[in-house]
């Protein structure tokens, strides 16, 4: 029995809603039921089972065709100067979403697991599963959306629980402040966003990403102008730099590690931040080429800076941090050369693998009474071997070891950037990809060294750490099994032969023939050619590089992550090189790198500082003269307005009592007139006929 | 002069009037105060009527009489029941002393 | 002195003789049948200006109906027994005195009035032009009493009822 078109819809919205449904409830329910937040993991988990469902069924029988479903949200009717215009919702299911779908609501499911035993005895444990479902929803929502529109509205959302969420525990002022960072940096790369999206609304008066790639098909430029085009594309990626954390706004990433760690594993490194990974995804096919370019470098310089922090970092939570920037980065460069699949592709395997990471991570912090610093830890090897040999499952995946869902992701990756420079001349995008394939061997083991193997440095902590309870090893040994190769493709060294390579299909690019890469031009053959479009073309070259440089890529990634495996087993396991002389032979680099390149406190000096005398001229404008002719203004109305108060106390006032006694001296004459019974009254009705006739005399 | 014609109908009806007014001036007790309002309904009733006759308005002045007399049943339905409340309220129905509207 | 005279005479003298005895009597119940009397009279009048309609009605409805209604309020609120009505302090002299001026004022005015007399022909029997009339011209007015006879009954319902305690 396969499901209709509508089925899946209906499904999908199902599965977008139950977390939001799970939300309320337990806001709305939870102080009374405390046991409420079992309500929320089940909603989870049947979201889970139900995006496995529609996983099948769409790459199952529709694996070729895309499903939208639209309703008019707002119909303007026929605006005077555009004609008509609506604002649309809709649901796009295409492969990529479902592969998604799935990523959100498996991780979103495990994270809640993991939490039940992570966050016992917390004061908001209702509360935090609460968050945990609205942050679900939005991002669902922007999974599943087939517009700007939409995009734009669960972007907001997704932000605002990822404030939620790092904030949890508000009572600690870093984590407030890590908030507010997350969330006002992220305001920044909105803003481009959203003025991206109104150049696109402007021109073409629709949300759709269907229609607004129809339209650059068929030659309508915004304002008639490339370079508007290219705009809109960077705009729009600027609010993928805040999401995404890539430099310059990185830096709320690694403050946002002030969050509950199943947080950080589900939203800022599994999730959320990939949605801007996404994002970029859903809008390809109008980036142009410069846009791309800026997209690439923007991604390969993140990538390539973030690991350069990561390797002195000690916190561990931290120095994940820094690598997931580093991965995304990898994501987005990835998607700047034009290996979309592959971005994906990473995008899949490093939610897995960063996840449990992640969660990895949260189970030694519980283990040792939530002590973060690795150079406090050590050989908890063989106090907690579950966490430990899935941690290094995860470990082998980021850093390209063959036979893991990495490898796959990042060779593919790799080549694409190495086909690029071949391509374009753009040899510095992966020369730095390739650097940071070694680095991330190197920190990344560094940190599992120092975490698991050798003495324990910290004997005390190390002898009342234990392993984790089921709750918690359970999500861990799923991910982990989810990081190996054989789930992704049958051919350990050819990630073109898997699934995933086949169903997602790399978007044709619809913008002009002139803003395009020259290896992206549609020939003139194909041009003149009905059946042909331009993807193909596209394809068949691009594909053709790559392939030319796969194994090369290949082995060269392997031999980089294995010396980078090697370098950190030679300065921390064996002890053979000292790395506290390197670093004081490089001093000011190793500072650099140890206090994160000083972007933050580059901020504080410029952005934050010149904000804030900007806003003390403002103050003492508004204090001084906007205020002063405010004062000023007061006092001559209090002049005046005692001159009128004297009048009305004694001119108007006196007319008023002089009226008032007048009535008053009536009322008590006449009242005695009023006598209250109906016959003094009809006399006096008698008695006015007859004055009546006398005055007339009718008679 | 004894030629009985339109004035002597005038006549005995202003007649009634001036009794209904005089009961309704002099009289404590309410029901009596009704049958004076009574008798000027239909002193004017009589004027109608009259009119009616000796004018050439056809039937409207006798269509009036009725229309009178159906409000003087509501309102002495209306009234009688007044009149039990001030009863009830009271103890007796002498208008008189009846002057709550004064406080 | 033509027969009709004779009889507007006789039912005059009823109507006005009996209508003093309604406001002096001092018997609230004697009073009541004086009124009877009165308006037996006046429904003669009527028959005399040709209204037989407006007559039979009048017997029916004043005679039938109200003054039952008002004998019904006399023994509802007054003693039986006495019936006495209480005498007031109110000077009737004074009284008598301002009525009859209006009266006199009244009567005055019409007797020095030019009227404009012509005489109207009225059919053997006015039912059925009253009741054309009543269902034409005159049919909003009527579907309004109706309305307003079911308020006075209804609001007379609720007004008399006892209180529910």
């Amino acid at each position: 029995m396969i499901m209709s078109e509508s089925g899946l819809i209906i499904l999908s919205l199902i599965v977008l809603f139950l977390p939001l449904l799970g939300f309320t409830t337990v806001v709305i329910w939870g102080k009374r039921f405390t046991k409420l937040y079992w309500f929320e993991v089940g909603i989870m988990v049947t979201s889970l089972l139900l995006s496995i469902y529609m996983g099948f069924v769409k790459l199952g029988s529709y694996v070729n065709k895309d499903i939208i479903a639209n309703i008019t949200w707002i119909d303007f009717g026929n605006v005077t100067s555009i004609g008509p215009l609506s604002i649309e919702l809709g649901v796009k299911l295409d492969n990529l979403t479902v592969i998604m779908l799935f990523v959100v609501t498996l991780i979103s499911a495990l994270v809640h697991i993991f939490s039940l035993e992570y966050m016992k005895g917390d004061k908001r444990f209702s509360r935090y599963f609460a968050y945990l479902g609205i942050f679900t929803f939005s991002m669902l929502g922007i999974v599943l959306t087939d517009n700007l529109l939409m995009m734009y509205i669960f972007w907001e959302l997704v932000g605002l629980s990822s404030y939620l969420l790092i904030g949890f525990w508000y009572e600690k002022k870093s984590a407030s402040d890590a908030g507010m960072k997350a969330f006002l940096t992220n305001r920044i790369g909105d803003i481009g966003m959203f003025i991206g999206i109104l150049i696109l609304f402007t021109s073409y008066h629709t949300f759709s990403f269907d229609e607004i790639f129809h339209q650059i098909s068929i030659g309508n430029i915004p304002f008639g102008s490339n370079a508007w085009l290219t705009a809109a594309g960077i705009l729009i990626f600027m609010g993928a730099v805040g999401k995404s954390a890539q430099v310059p706004l990185h830096v709320w990433l690694p403050d946002a590690m002030e969050g509950p760690t199943p947080v950080s594993a589900l939203i800022h490194a599994a999730t959320m931040v990939a949605a801007g990974v996404y994002l970029v995804a859903r809008i390809f096919a109008l980036l142009t080429a410069d846009a791309m370019l800026v997209i690439a470098v923007v991604g390969a310089v993140t990538s390539f800076v973030a690991a350069t922090i990561a390797f002195t970092q000690n916190d561990i939570k931290k120095v994940l941090a820094y690598s997931t920037v580093s991965q995304l980065g990898y994501m987005i460069m990835s998607l700047g050369v034009g290996a979309y699949a592959f971005a994906l592709f990473h995008l899949v395997t490093h939610a897995f693998f960063k996840g449990l990471l992640f969660l990895g991570s949260g189970s030694v912090i519980q283990a040792m009474h939530h002590e973060q610093d690795i150079q406090e830890m050590g050989g908890l090897r063989k106090k907690m071997p579950i966490t430990y040999y899935t941690f290094l499952i995860a470990t082998l995946a980021i850093s390209g070891v063959p036979f893991t869902s990495g490898f796959l992701s990042k060779d593919g990756l790799l080549a694409g950037t190495w086909a690029f420079g071949n391509l374009t001349g753009h040899w510095l995008i992966p020369i730095l990809a390739f650097t940071v394939a070694l680095m991330t061997a190197f920190y990344m083991f560094r940190l599992v060294i120092l975490t698991f193997h050798g003495k324990p440095r910290n004997q005390e902590k190390y002898d009342h750490a234990h392993e984790t309870p089921f709750a918690m090893t359970m999500p861990l040994v799923i991910l982990a099994v989810l990081s190996i190769f054989f789930w992704y493709t049958p051919n350990p060294i050819s990630p073109q032969d898997g699934w995933f390579y086949n169903w997602i299909e790399t978007p044709a690019t619809v913008v002009p023939q002139e803003t395009r890469f020259d290896f992206m031009k549609t020939t003139e053959a194909a041009l003149h050619s009905d059946e042909v479009h331009a993807k193909v073309v596209h394809s068949e070259m691009y594909e053709e590089a790559m392939h030319h440089v796969h194994y090369p890529a290949m082995i060269l990634s392997v031999v980089l992550g294995g010396l980078g495996i090697l370098f950190a087993f030679l300065f921390y396991q064996w002890r053979k090189l000292d790395p506290d002389k390197l670093a004081e032979k490089i001093r000011p680099i190793y500072n650099g790198s140890l206090n994160k390149w000083y972007f933050d406190e580059i901020y504080e000096a410029t952005f934050i500082n010149g904000l804030l005398v900007v806003s003390r001229i403002i103050a003492w404008f508004d204090n001084t003269i906007v205020d002063g002719i405010v004062n000023h203004t007061a006092t001559v109305t209090r002049i005046v307005a005692n001159i009128s108060g004297w009048f009305d106390t004694y001119v108007v006032d006196g007319l008023v009592n002089f009226t008032a006694f007048i009535n008053g001296f009536l009322g008590l004459s006449l009242r005695k007139m009023q006598t209250g019974k109906v016959q003094t009254y009809i006399i006096y009705v008698v008695f006015s006929v007859i004055i009546l006739l006398i005055i007339f005399k009718p008679f | 002069m004894f030629e009985v014609g339109l004035t002597h109908y005038l006549i005995v009806s202003s007649f009634l009037f001036a009794f209904g007014i005089y009961a309704i001036v002099i009289r404590k007790n309410a029901i009596l105060v009704l049958m004076g309002v009574e008798l000027i309904l239909n002193a004017a009733n009589i004027n109608f009527v009259a009119f009616s006759r000796y004018g050439n308005f056809g039937l409207n002045g006798q269509l009036m009489a009725l229309f009178v007399i159906v409000l003087a049943a509501a309102e002495a339905a209306i009234a009688l029941a007044i009149v039990l409340n001030i009863y009830k309220t009271f103890g007796h129905v002498n208008v008189d002393e009846i002057d709550k509207l004064k406080e | 002195m033509s027969i009709y005279d004779f009889i507007f005479y006789l039912f005059a003298a009823i109507t006005l003789l009996s209508g003093l005895m309604v406001v002096s009597s001092g018997n609230i119940v004697r009073s009541a049948f004086y009124l009877l009397a009165t308006l037996f009279g006046i429904s003669g009048l009527y028959v005399l200006l040709g209204a037989d309609f407006v007559a039979v009605t009048q017997i029916m409805v004043y005679i039938g109906g109200i003054l039952i209604l008002l004998l019904f309020g006399v023994m509802l609120t007054s003693d039986i027994t006495r019936v006495e009505i209480k005498k007031g302090k109110t000077a009737v002299l004074p009284a008598i005195v301002g009525v009859g001026v209006l009266l006199g004022s009244i009567t005055s005015i019409l007797l020095k009035t030019n009227w404009q007399i012509e005489l109207s022909k009225i059919p053997q029997t006015t039912t059925y032009d009253l009741g054309k009339l009543l269902i034409t011209d005159y049919v909003l007015i009527f579907e309004l009493l109706g309305i307003l006879l079911l308020i006075a009954l209804i609001g007379a319902a609720s007004m008399a009822r006892r209180d529910q305690e």
